[in-house]
């Protein structure tokens, strides 16, 4: 856990194009990174934001299976989310979409990387393209953390002394 | 509404023309004649683009007149790189999970072994 920071995570979001792109190495091997990003009991454990449980309904990992889960705070559902597997390449490819229920017509394409580095090491590579520049920044700027109202509120402090 | 401010933040950058006079007053000031000149629509048009960044505090303008000098508002942008960053800061507080998930995985994978194979790779 020492190591944690010499490999962070970096992303970027372009000015003209919409999309969205992180990369994040780890201490495991590509096959185990995987795993852990595909069967159920281990991506129940670290997927979705910190302050959220997560409760997978629907879980289908193959080509052309669909997933959902719902966020919950203190027993309450508070966001739904649902997708589908559009591919499934063991060890190498994972190709899928994203949908917040919360705002339906916003769907992301979601294609990740996954390869094998010196050591035992792997890096996964998650780029996300949605339909527009504006849908890029509002995914950017939302989510479910009390940062982002801090944020909304600075922005609108800022935008009224403007 | 806060989020109506948000929007028309986010709306006012949508469109690649007004996107264009953001990222050249990036660079420095410049009157509607100067960035009217640059592109291939009429001063009113983009005397209304401005009138939307405007709107949005995306841009600031010492008046009406042709020549006043037109002025981003860098701090808006600067909040927009703390978006980013705290979406970093998100997926990064994500994948130390997934971190713990991968190191449990390998202590499960110690415990069902009945004896260490050294230098063997897994």
């Amino acid at each position: 856990m020492s190591n944690v920071t010499a490999h962070e995570t970096t992303i970027e979001a372009p000015a003209d194009l919409p999309t969205i792109t992180i990369v994040r190495e780890f201490d495991a091997s590509v096959e185990k990174l995987f795993r852990a990003w595909t069967e159920l009991e281990l991506v129940v454990q670290w997927i979705g934001p910190r302050s959220i449980q997560t409760r997978i309904d629907h879980w289908d990992v193959r080509t052309g299976g669909s997933w959902r889960y719902v966020g919950l705070r203190d027993g309450e559902e508070v966001a739904r989310f649902f997708g589908s597997f559009h591919e499934i390449r063991p060890n190498q490819r994972l190709v899928q979409t994203f949908t917040y229920e919360g705002f339906p017509d916003g769907v992301s394409l979601e294609m990740l990387t996954f390869e094998a580095l010196p050591g035992g090491r792997s890096r996964a590579s998650i780029v996300s393209v949605v339909d527009s520049l504006a849908g890029r920044d509002a995914i950017l700027a939302s989510g479910m953390d009390v940062g982002v109202r801090e944020g909304y509120e600075k922005l609108d402090k800022l935008l009224t002394t403007t | 509404m806060v989020t109506d401010r948000l929007s028309r933040a986010f709306a006012a950058l949508a469109d690649p023309i007004r996107r264009d006079i953001v990222a050249r007053l990036a660079v420095d000031d410049a009157s509607v004649g100067e960035l009217a000149a640059v592109y291939p629509v009429s001063v009113q048009a983009v005397s209304r683009h401005l009138k939307v960044l405007e709107s949005a505090g995306l841009v600031s303008r010492g008046g009406d007149s042709y020549r006043r000098p037109c002025h981003l508002e860098a701090e808006v942008f600067d909040l927009m790189t703390k978006w980013i960053e705290r979406y970093r800061r998100e997926a990064e507080q994500r994948f130390q999970r997934l971190d713990a998930v991968l190191a449990a995985m390998d202590h499960d994978d110690q415990q069902r072994q009945s004896r260490r194979k050294r230098g063997a790779a897994s």
